[in-house]
């Protein structure tokens, strides 16, 4: 059966839909029908198309990574997101969405951002546009992620910082959507993953499954030379903390027999109170406009999660993924701090890359004993960001000073 | 005919106390609804805290925290309604969001609040979208969803959503979170008429809520006034909760202290 979500009530089975205070609702179906008229509309899509090109670089590469591949005993790919214009994926879903944002006459824009590279990516596109720019971070996240403030500073974006909560995303998370809905005249919120109400979960899937696109051209092409050459991967592999890179390069694969793994953030330990894992560890519940798996409390608070990568620090997750959980067609799994770390420093020395913390995620599972990868397969790993700006974490994880 | 339906029927004058539910203490929240009530409230919406409100400001999300950090979960806000039942027959809904409630269970959750004698709820991030079941549930035990409208909800919408809510709804006064600046007057006034002409049922205005004036002019244009941050902003701090309620629900409902 081909796959086809959300219903038109923008369900993913019993997950998604559109929590939000009544204030939202002509918002959000506005820009629902806005959306579905772009999607279709040749000079939308040409547009970004072109922005994409000329603006953010893309395509990016697929790289082939000789030296991890040769002592892994598989063939490992990196889809470069970590190339685009400001770093990450996040632009992919920014451009769209700044797009829709001008045709809605909007003239301000919000958005939070929890490792500051969707602040950036928005900021970006803001200053782009000439357009005047909110970000909404949690003052623990700000800490984290001095360099991205100051580059959200210099784009000309005014960060808010948020004090209440865990600080963290979640948190800014709730600010922006306060601040949307008493401007909602006004005001664009530029939603960085696939959360929220309908239709942000599906329309940033959309934006995002350009990477998708992209590596299965990429890898049928990487084939043509290869003795024993498959159309298709074996495995790919993404780390899933909102989940819109995992959706942008899994989304294209879904009616194909591919393995697909998304690895969330374990934090200290599934078994501990500090961890993110939200698959592996959540109940059903709704947060931020969506139903989803959830980390909560028996009394249905949300519990503060805990990750040393910022932008995988969240109590909640896509409801698309909820649902591909569910049905059993993407595997969830998930690798610690110490894990992650160890696969960014391993990918540096072996690579030459330095990837980002929520990226490392996804690489660490390749050293992971249980992993299930077959010897000679092929396997694609989402490296979603670069990880320049978390040198400072990382040197304070390993005790260092510079 | 359920409490709320009761006093709806006649258009007088209401005002509506907002209180978290277990904030300040939990020792206090009993005599201070039934505190509302002798300093003449019409009904009292009692708000059950959450770590994450959305349409909330500063304010009420202090209380929610302090609430939850009190060890405040549904289970013992349905048994302190148990308790309020026995001395009071005052209307009472429960304004919370819908995370906690999935948590407890939708069904489950409808049964206790029949059996404790809760009359309404209202969940402002579950709009009619996502009401189906819990409107089902909520209309065959007799229990009031009080549907939320706002200034920017059409007509048309108006006249589904009241049609839905059935007893009462409660129109946002402003685009914005509790405890911000009341709305422009004349803007309320053209808001409020168009709910008058479109609304199936009677309807009760919150958000931006302070002073007595704001009391005697909504209750012109709308069938009751609800008071939530004010409130709680004067209970921060105080070391006699239930004196404040007297004290400031006396001068709402009278203009006297």
């Amino acid at each position: 059966m081909v796959y086809k979500q959300p219903d038109n009530s923008g369900h993913f089975d019993k997950f998604g839909g559109k929590y939000v205070p009544e204030t939202l609702i002509p918002a959000i179906n506005e820009l629902e029908s806005l959306y579905k008229e772009a999607l279709n509309d040749d000079v939308f899509q040409t547009e970004l198309s072109q922005l994409r090109t000329d603006y953010s670089g893309r395509p990016t590469p697929l790289y082939y990574a000789n030296r991890i591949s040769d002592e892994l005993g598989f063939n490992v790919f990196l889809k470069r997101e970590d190339l685009n214009h400001t770093g990450a994926h996040k632009i992919n879903n920014a451009l769209g969405q700044i797009l829709l944002a001008k045709r809605m006459g909007k003239t301000r824009i919000i958005a939070e951002t929890g490792a500051g590279m969707h602040g950036v990516a928005t900021a970006t596109v803001a200053a782009q546009f000439g357009l005047k720019c909110i970000i909404y971070m949690g003052k623990e996240d700000i800490r984290r992620q001095k360099l991205n403030v100051f580059k959200m500073n210099l784009l000309g974006a005014e960060v808010r910082p948020v004090s209440s909560g865990s600080k963290t995303l979640k948190d800014a998370t709730n600010e922006a959507i306060r601040d949307w809905v008493t401007n909602v005249e006004n005001t664009y919120y530029l939603i960085g993953s696939v959360v929220g109400p309908h239709p942000y979960p599906s329309m940033v899937r959309d934006f995002q499954s350009v990477i998708g696109e992209e590596t299965k051209k990429q890898f049928a092409e990487s084939q043509q030379q290869v003795a024993n050459s498959q159309e298709l991967p074996d495995v790919l592999i993404a780390c899933v903390g909102g989940g819109s890179n995992a959706m942008g390069i899994f989304y294209p694969f879904l009616n194909d027999t591919v393995r697909l793994v998304g690895v969330e953030a374990a934090g200290h330990g599934v078994d501990t109170d500090a961890h993110a894992a939200t698959m592996t560890k959540g109940e059903f519940g709704v947060l931020h406009g969506s139903a989803s798996y959830l980390l909560q409390t028996g009394d249905g608070q949300v519990k503060l999660p805990h990750s040393i990568s910022a932008g995988l620090d969240y109590p909640g997750v896509g409801p698309e993924h909820s649902y591909l959980k569910s049905s059993e067609r993407v595997e969830y799994v998930s690798a610690t701090d110490d894990e992650a770390i160890e696969a960014f420093q391993w990918l540096s020395e072996k690579e030459g890359i330095l990837p980002a913390l929520e990226s490392s995620h996804a690489l660490s599972l390749l050293k992971q004993r249980d992993n299930n990868i077959q010897k000679d397969e092929n396997v694609i790993i989402c490296l979603s960001g670069r990880g320049d700006k978390d040198v400072h974490t990382v040197a304070e994880y390993l005790g260092k000073k510079f | 005919m359920n409490r709320i339906q009761k006093i709806f029927q006649d258009r007088t004058e209401k005002v509506i106390p907002f209180l978290t539910a277990g904030y300040p203490s939990k020792k206090d929240t009993v005599q201070m609804i039934l505190a509302s009530e002798k300093s003449g409230a019409a009904m009292v919406e009692l708000g059950m805290p959450f770590s994450d409100p959305l349409a909330d400001g500063p304010i009420i999300q202090a209380a929610s925290q302090k609430a939850i950090e009190n060890g405040v979960n549904i289970g013992w806000i349905l048994e302190l309604v148990t308790e309020i039942r026995r001395e009071s027959e005052i209307p009472l809904a429960l304004m919370g969001y819908i995370n906690p409630i999935i948590n407890y269970g939708i069904e489950k959750f409808i049964h206790d609040c029949k059996l404790a004698g809760v009359d309404g709820l209202i969940i402002p991030d579950l709009p009619p979208e996502e009401a189906d079941e819990l409107l089902q549930v909520a209309n065959d035990a007799g229990i009031c969803i009080i549907l939320l409208v706002a200034p920017n909800t059409g007509n048309e919408r108006i006249r589904e959503i009241s049609n839905l809510a059935g007893s009462l709804i409660y129109c946002v006064a402003i685009l914005g979170i509790t405890g911000e600046t009341g709305a422009n007057r004349g803007e309320l006034r053209q808001y409020l008429k168009r709910v008058e002409e479109n609304s199936e049922c009677p309807f009760v205005v919150g958000f931006g809520v302070k002073e007595r004036a704001d009391v005697v002019e909504i209750n012109r244009m709308a069938h009751g006034a609800v008071v939530g941050s004010a409130i709680i902003e004067q209970l921060q701090n105080s070391s006699e909760p239930v004196n404040v309620i007297n004290d400031y629900i006396r001068k709402l409902t009278k203009g006297t202290e």
